[in-house]
């Protein structure tokens, strides 16, 4: 029986091999079927994992308070009001459960020192900023209260910042010009590496915020606050604290949503990789269908052989095959042939990951579910859409099919 | 071939084949009584439409008979499932076409190989077999050549090694000279002869070359859907 079987297995493989080039067209909806979904996933899978590691990094006491509803799918943060330098006095005083509260007011900006020129992050903020974002100064100093009482054009850049527009000299003391006004680098950040979306961290300028407003948005708006909580203290009722404080600073009544939103690195994290879950489950469903679609491919393609070899069949038969045995040799042809794309599909996928992932500095997490069960699907595929052209072979007259021109 | 006395290895009782249905009703074979014997070489022949490949269609247990019976050694063929009636064929029937129906783009080795496979044969045997048929229609060193790089003769002997290599009882050929030159076509029938003689493989073929029914021991001779003439050549 097995030794059956094995021949049943030749006999297909055989009808393949003869027609290469066919054979090689047929499965092509399914490698590109298999290769797109296992493709979608993986790298859905590598990007989540990618953001919630980066953000981690980031550390466990950072709360990040921003304008709008919290991130999401369905939310909309259009038109919530942005904050004042008062909301941060008023946080610093009133939640003790912070040891630093800094704004952020920036945008991205076009340097210039010497004959160099570089565009990157001007941020405006205060020194609480260093004790949040976990940064050190490698030279040089921080801010002086009175370069930030007065908005004095200082700053301190990153090592990016540095090699970019100061390849040989020290920076400090140099003057950087930062869009339209001249500002004295007063300091040098010790380089941190790549953060949390994959983007350069040493990438920064940083000033007093008072110079950012006037100078670069010309408003008293801050539209970000990062909030590092003090050893010990746990998230969550300090977060209730922000968020009560808030609500009661901008008079929401009870029946109004919150304006503004206030989040641990682990919320951002979870909001961020079910947004990439999302965008995954999407995309994988389009090369889900895809997929069918080879498959329909393969059916096509098997009816088509199966009028084309009608004469091939009336030997067969002739000679001794019996129904059953034509039905089995077709079926096999059509699984041997979308498993057999299943497999190209999984490793024409696996060199795909590996680039994109290299390319997009994207861990590469090899997924061995999808990629069985995207082989299991094109095996099926081959068995619901080989079996209708295989009974038509089977059940054809060995004499007529014999006669067949 | 000398149990010649002894009972025929396939027997036609009254075997009626007809197509078609009402008006359109046309009966190829009326009333057919034929016995043919182990180690015959059975011509026959007849004009078009006389029947003659619809009884070796029936005779080669392609197709069954309207009515009558036909008995194939004891069994009933008449009776028989079609999936049944495959098994007799693949048991003990060879096959050689006119248009010699070998497949394409594949080495004469693997078309003979092809019954064996569907009897389930392994590896080792399907070689042997395949290697010691094609020697036996002399086609030796040319296994691996694939029938658009043969002659017509040569694809014909193919052929005749594929229905050969189970060891049939019975080898059926449906004018195996009709698309060959007369040289050729004598060198197919002197093939035969010799499987027939060497071998005892009781041969039924339908031609109508009267110098290639020469070489059968006997010519059964079909008219209107039913033997017209049934005549033996003395043994030599």
């Amino acid at each position: 029986m097995s030794q059956m079987l094995l021949n049943a297995l030749l006999l297909a493989w055989r009808a393949i091999r003869r027609n290469l080039m066919r054979s090689f067209l047929t499965v092509l909806g399914i490698v590109i079927g298999v290769g797109a979904v296992i493709t979608m996933v993986t790298l859905g899978n590598g990007a989540t994992r990618m953001v919630s590691n980066q953000i981690s990094s980031l550390g466990s006491n950072l709360l990040i308070l921003r304008p709008g509803q919290q991130l999401g799918p369905g939310r909309d943060s259009a038109g919530a009001p942005n904050f004042k330098l008062a909301d941060v006095e008023a946080i610093q005083n009133q939640v003790p459960a912070l040891k630093a509260v800094a704004p952020v007011v920036g945008s991205r900006v076009t340097l210039v020192a010497g004959n160099q020129n570089w565009s990157s992050q001007v941020s405006g903020t205060t020194n609480d900023y260093f004790v949040a974002g976990n940064w050190t100064i490698a030279s040089g100093r921080n801010f002086e209260p009175d370069e930030e009482r007065v908005g004095k054009a200082v700053c301190v850049i990153g090592a990016t910042v540095k090699t970019q527009l100061f390849p040989r000299e020290s920076p400090l003391g140099a003057e950087l010009r930062v869009k339209n006004f001249s500002c004295e680098v007063i300091g040098l950040l010790a380089a941190k590496g790549q953060g949390a979306m994959g983007q350069d961290q040493d990438d920064v300028v940083l000033m007093p915020v008072l110079t950012a407003q006037r100078r670069l948005t010309g408003n008293q708006d801050v539209s970000t606050l990062m909030l590092s909580l003090r050893d010990g203290v746990t998230a969550e009722p300090v977060m209730e604290q922000i968020r009560r404080l808030m609500r009661e600073r901008r008079k929401l009544s009870d029946n109004e949503d919150d304006n503004f939103n206030v989040m641990d690195t682990k919320q951002i994290a979870q909001t961020l990789s079910g947004t990439i879950r999302t965008m995954t489950g999407l995309l994988g469903a389009v090369a889900a269908v895809s997929l069918l679609v080879g498959g329909i491919g393969i059916m096509n393609i098997m009816l088509v052989s199966v009028t084309e070899r009608t004469r091939e069949i009336g030997i067969r038969l002739a000679i001794g095959a019996l129904e059953h045995e034509v039905l089995l040799q077709f079926l096999i042809e059509a699984v041997v042939l979308s498993a057999l794309g299943g497999l190209i599909g999984i490793a024409l996928a696996f060199v795909t990951c590996l680039g994109l992932t290299a390319l997009m500095n994207m861990p590469f997490l090899f997924n061995p579910g999808i990629n069985l069960l995207a082989f299991g699907f094109s095996a099926l595929i081959g068995v619901v859409f080989g079996y209708m052209p295989a009974r038509r072979a089977a059940s054809l007259d060995p004499i007529v099919a014999l006669r067949y021109e | 071939m000398s149990d010649s006395a002894g009972a025929p290895l396939i027997s036609l009782r009254q075997v009626v084949k007809t197509y078609g249905t009402g008006t359109a009703e046309f009966q190829a074979l009326s009333g057919v009584d034929l016995d043919i014997r182990e180690g015959e070489f059975v011509a026959i022949m007849g004009p078009s439409g006389s029947g003659k490949s619809t009884a070796l269609n029936i005779l080669g247990c392609l197709d069954a008979p309207t009515s009558g019976a036909y008995y194939f050694r004891d069994i009933r063929v008449d009776e028989l499932t079609r999936n049944q009636r495959a098994l007799l064929r693949r048991q003990f029937l060879g096959f050689v076409f006119q248009g010699f129906n070998l497949l394409a783009r594949t080495s004469a080795q693997e078309n003979v190989e092809l019954p064996l496979l569907y009897r389930g044969e392994d590896t080792a045997h399907r070689h042997e077999a395949s290697r010691r048929a094609l020697a036996q229609v002399g086609l030796d060193g040319w296994e691996h050549h694939t029938p658009g790089e043969l002659s017509g003769g040569q694809q014909q002997r193919v052929a005749i090694a594929r229905a050969i290599v189970t060891q049939p009882l019975v080898l059926l050929a449906d004018e195996p000279t009709g698309n060959l030159d007369s040289k050729r076509g004598h060198e197919i029938m002197e093939l035969l002869v010799a499987l027939n003689r060497e071998y005892g493989i009781t041969i039924i073929m339908v031609t109508h070359e009267p110098d290639m029914a020469a070489y059968a021991s006997r010519t059964v001779r079909f008219v209107d859907g039913n033997v017209d003439s049934d005549l033996r050549k003395e043994a030599a």
